[in-house]
């Protein structure tokens, strides 16, 4: 496919890593931010490409994964109501709550079903006129755009029986609770290509200045990232720290300003809960209060669920940098994508899920990888 | 969960106030909101999450970005050069 192929060119690649152990001089260490550039780069194995001086850390950027137990035993009290409709993206289906996934409320009798869109809600709220039509609105920057027109769209046709259970989440205030930490091994960044194709960058600027941290806004594919760690490389070589755009194709500073203007008209900034992390102020949004019509949690009445989350989970420790998959006891014994224990595991995108998606949980250690890929000359 | 795709604009419709395109991934045909994207036409490539165009992709930038790469072998010989001199000198020697 166009604009995916070229981005996969082994060819290419192999210059960008040559290109980066000819510079590397000293350890760094990067943080990929989005969920997506974390699965990319464990299954195409990019990490291990990579001069061992360049350690990649998993950053907080998967929704599905920081989306608080409580929301979801909340989203699951209303599934089960018989009035209603749950509607939502595929990968929430299979997290667990507290008692229950989405799958297992619809194979109880919920009507809970999978959206290719957000849109889709309107049609089904319009063949069902007698039911509640729910949709559970996760996810970042790129999202909010799609689910913001649901709701403006929900509005303009003056339909009553949609509403949504908002868990949106924010990049930036993230990053700086990241590099707020004591912890912090942090030292420079591959930015979220698609969040910052509706947001633009100008908001990692201050971030950048202030932190003293390189951030290259990056796209997904192997050369994508590859490239992106190039760029934050040689910044970090040579003393810089600024925000790079290597996903020029797709973005520009500016970012979507349609997208953002429904956004701003629709959602408001609120603090927010981010599961094996905590609150992070000013961390999400929520429904503007003239839209709060739409408020699943006000339609419902549904009041706080308390939860408690496994003592053993460092996910915590591992959306923030400071941990890795494998330094965690429970990895793969009894936390796997069958049973997970917490965050980082209950989403494809998850680092541990992915981690286990592709075998590194088989202990394959990082010196035979490296001898393999290079043909034994290493 | 941010996954988003280019696909290639086929033809628009407008369905209630907004306006819709046939948008072609690969060889699957999906329908896609244009509302954030009202500069795309037909023939172009959008990315597209959750079934919302979000950014029309630039071909002369792709293009740009593909032929620095291409000219790696060239940059380990230059001392840290600033991209718009890559960008320069990549569109003087590929002539694109």
């Amino acid at each position: 496919m166009k604009y995916i192929d070229e981005y996969r060119d082994p060819v290419l690649a192999q210059k960008i890593v040559e290109e980066l152990h000819r510079i590397q001089t000293r350890p760094w260490v990067i943080m990929e931010v989005c969920g997506g550039q974390t699965h990319s780069i464990v299954k195409h194995g990019i990490d291990y490409l990579l001069p061992k001086g360049v350690e990649l850390v998993h950053g907080p950027g998967c929704p599905v994964c920081v989306t608080p137990l409580d929301m979801i035993d909340k989203a699951h009290a209303i599934a089960r109501r018989p009035e209603v409709i749950f509607c939502s993206f595929g990968d929430m289906l299979r997290v667990p709550g507290s008692q229950d996934d989405l799958f297992t409320i619809r194979s109880q009798g919920g009507d809970v079903r999978v959206v290719y869109s957000p849109l889709d809600c309107l049609k089904i709220a319009r063949d069902h006129p007698d039911k509640q039509v729910v949709f559970f609105a996760i996810g970042f920057e790129t999202t909010t755009p799609a689910n913001a027109m649901l709701v403006w769209q929900a509005h303009e046709a003056g339909l009553k029986n949609v509403s949504i259970l908002t868990s949106h989440v924010l990049v930036p205030p993230a990053l700086e609770a990241i590099l707020q930490s004591p912890h912090n091994r942090v030292q420079g960044f591959l930015g979220p290509g698609h969040v910052c194709a509706v947001m633009g960058y100008s908001q990692y600027e201050p971030i950048s200045a202030r932190y003293r941290v390189p951030i290259v806004i990056s796209g997904f594919e192997p050369i994508d990232i590859l490239q992106g760690t190039l760029m934050v490389v040689r910044q970090l070589e040579s003393g810089r720290a600024e925000v790079e755009n290597q996903y020029s194709r797709v973005l520009n500073r500016e970012g979507n300003r349609p997208a953002q203007d429904v956004v701003a008209n629709v959602f408001e900034v609120s603090d927010r809960t981010w599961r094996g992390v905590g609150t992070i102020p000013g961390s999400g949004y929520r429904l503007r209060s003239e839209f709060a019509a739409y408020d699943a949690e006000r339609v419902f009445d549904i009041h706080d669920i308390n939860t408690l989350e496994p003592s053993n989970c460092i996910s915590g420790e591992i959306l923030r940098g400071i941990k890795k998959p494998h330094d965690c006891p429970a990895f793969a014994t009894e936390c796997n994508p069958q049973h997970p224990l917490g965050a980082t595991m209950v989403s494809a995108e998850g680092a541990c899920a992915a981690y286990y998606t592709y075998g590194r949980h088989l202990s394959m250690d990082r010196e035979r990888l490296v001898t393999i890929s290079t043909g034994g000359g290493a | 969960m941010c996954l988003a795709i280019p696909g290639k604009v086929l033809s628009e419709y407008v369905q209630g106030s907004m306006r819709m395109a046939k948008v072609k991934f690969g060889g699957i045909v999906r329908e896609v909101c244009l509302e954030y994207v009202p500069e795309a036409q037909v023939g172009d490539f959008v990315l597209v999450h959750v079934g919302f165009a979000i950014s029309r992709v630039d071909p002369e930038e792709a293009e740009r970005t593909y032929q620095l790469l291409q000219e790696m072998d060239q940059l380990g010989e230059l001392d840290e050069p600033e991209f718009g001199e890559i960008a320069t000198h990549a569109a003087k020697g590929g002539g694109s």
